[in-house]
């Protein structure tokens, strides 16, 4: 059983379609990114693979492993020291030495020395280090990022995916979404595009260039992202 | 529960990072205890009113020959209105114009001569002049208040003076006596000695003149018996009617006690409810909310943290403003349980209300100013008295403060200070139903705001 799989998910919001029947499954250590303009459902998928809303209908399941969870905005309080946050939600995880799981942390983002700052003086890119600590404390066998570099400059970015990518390398099943399809390109081992809801794409970087090129030739040679755009507006979206 | 212990410890870190809030948590019921208590303290302040005393020294009233008591005119008026002396009309008008005073009294040098003159044949029209400066229109009402109230008082002790004179002639008229005028003293017979002589000669007349005899023999006792029903109605002239006060409900305790429930009460309002909603609103603003109930916190444990911290908050600001409040007026240290029962209740029913507030809102700042706009009008229409709006508005006020827990809280702290306030189960049973029915409502608003 993949560590979290998603068959057939359909979301609705009043008369409108978040998601239509879109499903996903991801195996252990697989990087996988969910990409499509605003508006297409990225948020509203892992919102529900993290079990925080519900699906109107289709399934999703996880063997079992906890499913970390790291929204678009960083989730944790900006008054409270760096070991502050991490340590009231390993006490919260219920760890049974929470103070050793907040070293741990600590060492893995790389701020020990910044443990008594407060979070609200930390840049974005340092708060997004704490939010992703904070997702890793439950151990997850599954980490879902939303749009986790939105607002980053890009060595901020490089140091944020080499984290991340690192995590994927101990086995963590990662899926982040973005709308940065070059993002997407560089660090997902697999891509899924979403469009209004609908799945339209679901492979590798290559084999989304390859139907790109199949689908909207003309722009085939161009930028990936404009080729990208050209294959969206061929699916009608 | 684990997780309410993490929160709430995270809370008050939170709130301990924010001086300004937390000062202002201290200051606040500190600033209220000194501010009610001082005004309970001092007493309204009393208007400056010039007062110049024309009638010459030794003048005493004296009505129908007896004097009246020695009344110290000058003292009796001074100590409702703060007197500034003046020696002169020129001077008084002088101050009432430059604002030094607010009005001028002027007893004139005939006042007492024509008060005299009210219990002889040709009585005269006593006057008192007063000068008024109306630019402050509180201050002004005041002043009009206090001279008629003054005069009122003294034109009662005359006409109760007038009025004994009065029945003193009626009783002369009846039952004869000694008439005292321009030194002479002259007797007066009455009714009843005339009726009496009438029917002790009537035997002696001849038969055809008892008739007419008996005819003023029966006028004289008519005269006689309907003169006597009127002296009592003559004693009633003077104040025709008395105040017969009977409390019949709303056992009220000191005005002063009364004052403390309602500073007290409104802090706790405050704090409580800005506290609650905004501690609330802070999970969401800081996106936190999602990431607790994923299985960290339930919703249910998220509230009753918040209950907690807003009780706890409530409890020590109140009791620290209660205690400030000690040092002005002497509240009884053995009713403190007492307190500590109606501050809890009424804690927890304002922590469910911020609650429902701080659920249904996102951002910290909305939430604050919408607690502060329910709760400011809340608390003053908590304070409007019956009679004071027509009933169908009183009744809609009533009904409409009964949804909130400020008044109910109000009645339970005003009776845990002072034995003559009202009963605290009522208030405490009415505490705990708008508790449960806030924490459902606040429950209800995080299910339904909980969406992503």
């Amino acid at each position: 059983m993949p560590p979290v799989e998603a068959k057939d998910v359909v979301k609705r919001f009043g008369s409108r379609e978040a998601l239509r029947g879109v499903s996903l499954k991801a195996a252990a250590g697989e990087l996988v990114a969910v990409i499509g303009p605003n508006g297409a459902g990225k948020t509203t998928l892992l919102s529900i693979l993290a079990g925080i809303a519900k699906p109107d209908e289709g399934q999703v399941n996880s063997d079992g492993g906890a499913v970390g969870w790291i929204p678009q905005q960083a989730a944790l309080y900006r008054r409270l020291t760096v070991e502050e946050n991490l340590l009231l939600f390993a006490r919260l995880e219920g760890h049974p030495n929470p103070r050793a799981s907040v070293e741990e942390m600590l060492g893995l983002t790389g701020l020990a020395e910044r443990r008594g700052e407060i979070v609200a003086r930390l840049s974005g890119g340092n708060q997004q280090r704490i939010n992703i600590a904070i997702g890793l404390l439950s151990r997850p066998a599954v980490l879902l990022l939303d749009e986790p570099s939105v607002g980053l400059d890009p060595r901020q970015r490089a140091r944020l995916w080499e984290f991340v990518s690192g995590l994927a390398g101990r086995g963590t099943t990662v899926i982040f979404s973005t709308h940065d399809i070059q993002e997407a390109e560089r660090y997902g081992g697999r891509v899924l595009v979403l469009a209004d809801g609908e799945s339209l794409f679901d492979g590798s970087a290559g084999e989304l260039r390859e139907a790109v090129r199949r689908e909207a030739p003309e722009d085939a040679d161009r930028d990936f992202e404009t080729a990208f755009v050209a294959y969206l507006r061929h699916r009608g979206h | 529960m684990r997780g309410v212990r993490w929160l709430l410890l995270k809370d008050l870190q939170i709130l301990r990072r924010s001086p300004l809030q937390a000062v202002l948590l201290v200051a606040y019921p500190i600033l209220i205890a000194v501010l009610v208590g001082f005004a309970i303290s001092r007493g309204p302040e009393d208007p400056r009113v010039a007062f110049l005393n024309e009638v010459p020294q030794n003048t005493r009233i004296d009505v129908g020959g007896q004097e009246l008591p020695k009344a110290n005119v000058r003292e009796q008026i001074c100590e409702r209105v703060e007197c500034v002396f003046v020696h002169s009309r020129e001077e008084a008008r002088a101050k009432v114009e430059s604002g030094d005073v607010l009005a001028a009294l002027i007893l004139p040098a005939d006042l007492v001569d024509k008060i005299n003159s009210l219990s002889t044949l040709t009585p005269g029209v006593p006057e008192v002049e007063v000068l008024v400066n109306e630019e402050n229109a509180v201050k002004a009402e005041l002043v009009d208040d206090r001279i008629t109230s003054l005069l009122a008082q003294a034109n009662l002790r005359i006409a109760r003076r007038i009025g004994s004179e009065g029945s003193r002639y009626l009783g002369l008229i009846v039952d004869g006596g000694q008439f005292h005028v321009l030194g002479e003293t002259i007797p007066i017979l009455g009714l009843r000695a005339s009726a009496r002589i009438l029917q002790a000669v009537l035997p002696a007349l001849p038969r055809s003149l008892r008739p007419a005899l008996e005819e003023v023999n029966e006028f004289a006792s008519q005269a006689r018996d309907n003169l006597d029903v009127a002296k009592p109605l003559i004693d009633r002239l003077a104040q025709p009617i008395e105040v017969d006060k009977v409390v019949v409900g709303g056992a009220s305790p000191p005005l002063e006690i009364f004052a403390i429930a309602v500073a007290a009460t409104l802090t706790l309002a405050f704090v409580v409810v800005l506290l609650v909603a905004g501690s609330l609103a802070l999970e969401r603003e800081e996106n936190a909310f999602p990431r607790l109930t994923r299985g960290l916190v339930s919703g249910g444990g998220l509230l009753a943290e918040k209950v907690l911290l807003g009780i706890a908050v409530g409890l020590a600001v109140t009791l620290l403003m209660l205690f400030g409040m000690r040092i002005f007026v002497p509240l009884e240290l053995g009713r403190v349980w007492l307190w500590l029962l109606a501050i809890l209740f009424a804690g927890a029913a304002l922590a469910a209300a911020g609650a429902a507030l701080g659920a249904a809102a996102r951002e910290v700042r909305a939430v604050s100013l919408l607690a502060f706009m329910v709760t400011l009008p809340i608390a003053f229409l908590s304070l409007v008295p019956s009679g004071a709006v027509s009933p169908a508005v009183f009744d809609a006020i009533r009904y409409l403060t009964a949804l909130f827990p400020f008044k109910p809280g109000l009645e339970a702290i005003t009776a845990a200070l002072d034995a003559a306030g009202p009963g605290l189960g009522g208030p405490l049973l009415h505490l705990t139903i708008l508790a449960v029915a806030y924490a459902a409502i606040a429950r209800l608003a995080l299910r339904r705001f909980a969406t992503v």
